[in-house]
């Protein structure tokens, strides 16, 4: 295929950045990715059900974003969001919990794999409609604007969803209401099968924000130092400008679409060269050349890692399955009956 | 019931919401309006005149024709505690944003396990006889009460244009607020700033003891013409606004099926897994017992609305249809 060129600034070394910071990036990546081959496992297991999309070569992307924000700037994303759940703080035993369907998941085992979200960390959550959550994010930036409040609304998407209309709306109106909002553009290169110069006219998706004359450039999302100095480049001058922005990161998934996705159809040239561009490899290779890390700090994190998602898995296990007395629960703020078969609103005539 | 003074004043529909609307902004902060050419342009139905004058552009918000965005705008503002009304200029334009409306509002309170909630409302004239034609002529009462998640309101008086608005705009839930177009210049009394309307409590608009007719939104207006036609004839209806179709009251309209053992359905939606349908299971599954001859259900023709005004007027229920349809389930007694 032919392949988006990718700015690959080698020469960018993390001297200076904060050694606590690029310890958290790593420790974080490394739990994704810990915890999602872990879900593969679980989901082959029949402990997990469903749809399960894997971010496995993207967590540069993910984390990069994630961790360039403040915790109380609010972010939307799509259905492949266990990393961003993770990356904002959520419990990995909680997070496995919910896609195992248990009571004590992240939103009772109402939601899923698809469907994560923890308020209190401000991740307002993974959508299964591609591009429906990008208004949501809109929402959220208007908030902010309406408060005077000095946040920042981050939409996380990917490449299928700059073809859906519903993003060219929510540009057009970040930009003509002066929203602080951070349109993130997690291109993957594919959606579901589909090549994006099979779906697009113009393989330069950053470039659809020239329409609304909302600045946007495009980073090697396998490089995460890249990633968090545009986001947050993006996200200060959403704060100081009150103008939105697009970044449109390139990067690359290991799996299938989901784990129902042989992938069959992709290269394996292709594939290779990306696995050769690993994140966690990369950013570990300039950490110990930089000296930032040591060996020993490497092993201490990958073992508390793999202790954490073992937790996770126990604690799944262990919890009780979301019970039936549940099933109506939060359809409404305040439900008309306790009977779980019946509507959670209409009450049935009295005989 | 309030001692203002406008609760005996003859006001229109359209400015019981008007109203409605401006003691909702000037209660509460959070409360702010959004839609098509409702600021500058007063709204295609003038129902928002003067508020962007008195509320200002950051409480009273034009949009571009994007409706798919500004309702997920909307429903983004609401997750995050805002009160959001939006207009849809009519109902017909809530197609492009039913993905927002069903993915979104009507959901995320429940899939992410009551993390947050919905508190939006979104406002649309709806409903056919201006021979607009077939794309802008919908009552899609049903395709809303369809789905779990949402509250559906459907007034059809000025009193509860303004009351059930109010109960609307302070509710927690996402509420789909269907105006009628044929309804925004009819008069009558509209309560105080205090006098809200529940939700899931229908009103019994004429009594009778032969047979119950239900009427949804401007069809209560049809059914009643029909039952003083029907008056005439010595045939004595009891006439039904459910008020809101999602909450449903089906305890009113089991108690008055069961004494008048006759039931009429009638809705300006279309008869294939209609709101009429879907009332009608519920009052067979109810009051089968109690039912001397099969519901009738009085629709709108099964076609898309054509032009012609004849034409359209053939399409809708008239109050001949119902007057027809009440005759011929009592024909059916033994």
């Amino acid at each position: 295929m032919a392949e988006a060129p990718v700015p690959q600034d080698t020469s960018r070394t993390p001297t200076g950045a904060d050694t606590d910071l690029m310890r958290q990036m790593f420790a974080t990546m490394h739990l994704i990715r810990t915890f999602e081959e872990r879900a593969a496992e679980e989901y082959m297991r029949g402990n997990i059900g469903g749809f399960l999309h894997l971010a496995i070569g993207e967590e540069a992307a993910v984390v990069g974003s994630v961790l360039a924000l403040r915790p109380t700037d609010p972010i939307t994303s799509t259905y492949r969001e266990h990393g961003q759940a993770l990356a904002r703080g959520s419990e990995p035993r909680v997070v496995m919990a919910e896609l195992f369907g248990r009571a004590t998941g992240l939103c009772n085992g109402h939601g899923g794999s698809m469907h994560l979200m923890d308020r209190e960390r401000y991740f307002f959550g993974g959508y299964g409609i591609v591009g429906g959550s990008i208004p949501l994010a809109v929402g959220l930036g208007f908030a902010i604007s309406y408060r005077h409040e000095d946040g920042v609304a981050l939409a996380m998407f990917g490449d299928g969803a700059t073809n859906q209309g519903v993003l060219t709306e929510s540009m057009n109106m970040a930009k003509l209401w002066d929203l602080p909002v951070v349109f993130f553009c997690l291109n993957n290169q594919y959606g579901m099968g589909t090549a994006v110069e099979r779906a697009s006219a113009d393989t330069e998706l950053f470039r659809r924000a020239d329409a609304f004359d909302i600045p946007s450039r495009r980073v090697d999302g396998m490089d995460i130092m890249a990633v968090y100095q545009a986001v947050t480049d993006a996200a200060h001058h959403a704060r100081s400008e009150q103008e939105p922005s697009m970044i449109e990161a390139i990067a690359y998934r290991y799996r299938g679409h989901s784990m129902s996705d042989p992938d069959r159809t992709r290269p394996e040239e292709e594939k290779a060269r990306w696995h050769a561009r690993d994140p966690l490899m990369t950013f570990e290779r300039v950490l110990l050349g930089e000296g930032t890390i040591g060996a020993a700090e490497l092993t201490t994190i990958r073992d508390r890692n793999a202790a954490a998602v073992e937790d996770a898995v126990t604690f799944a296990n262990d919890s009780p399955r979301a019970p039936d007395s549940a099933l109506a629960d939060n359809v409404y703020s305040h439900p008309w009956t306790d009977d779980p078969r019946g509507s959670a609103l209409m009450p049935p005539a009295r005989p | 019931m309030s001692t203002d003074t406008s609760a005996t004043t003859s006001i229109s529909y359209r400015e019981a919401l008007t109203q409605a609307m401006r003691e909702e902004l000037d209660r509460d902060p959070n409360v702010f309006l959004m839609g098509e050419d409702i600021g500058l342009f007063e709204g295609s139905f003038k129902v928002t005149r003067g508020l962007l004058r008195e509320f200002g552009p950051t409480r009273v918000v034009d949009t571009p024709i994007s409706e798919a965005g500004f309702v997920g705008i909307g429903i983004g503002a609401a997750m995050s505690g805002l009160r959001p009304v939006i207009e849809l200029m009519t109902v017909n334009f809530a197609i492009i944003a039913m993905d927002q409306i069903v993915n979104n509002a009507a959901k995320v309170r429940y899939m992410f396990g009551g993390q947050v909630t919905v508190p939006l409302v979104i406002r649309m004239p709806g409903g056919a006889g201006h021979q607009l034609g077939a794309q802008h002529s919908h009552s899609l009462e049903a395709w809303f009460t369809h789905v779990p998640g949402l509250k559906v309101v459907c007034p059809s008086t000025p009193y509860d244009a303004k009351g059930l608005l109010k109960t609307a705009i302070r509710d927690d839930d996402p509420v789909i607020f269907l105006e009628s177009e044929g309804l925004y210049a009819k008069k009558g009394p509209i309560g105080g700033p205090d006098d809200l309307v529940p939700f899931g409590q229908a009103a019994i608009r004429r009594s009778g003891s032969h047979c119950t007719i239900i009427g949804v939104s401007r069809m209560v207006w049809v059914a009643l013409t029909a039952a003083e036609a029907l008056a005439a004839e010595g045939i004595e209806c009891e006439v039904i606004d459910p008020r809101t179709t999602r909450p449903l009251d089906l305890q009113t309209i089991a108690d008055s099926v069961r004494r008048t053992n006759h039931c009429v359905v009638v809705d300006e939606g279309w008869p294939e897994c209609g709101l009429a349908a879907n009332i009608a299971t519920h009052v067979y599954e109810a009051c089968f017992d109690w039912l001397d001859a099969p519901i009738v259900r009085v629709n709108s023709a099964d076609v898309p609305m054509p032009y012609a005004h004849d034409l359209e007027q053939s399409a809708l229920p008239r109050p001949e249809d119902v007057a027809a349809a009440v005759r011929a389930t009592l024909a059916r007694e033994a």
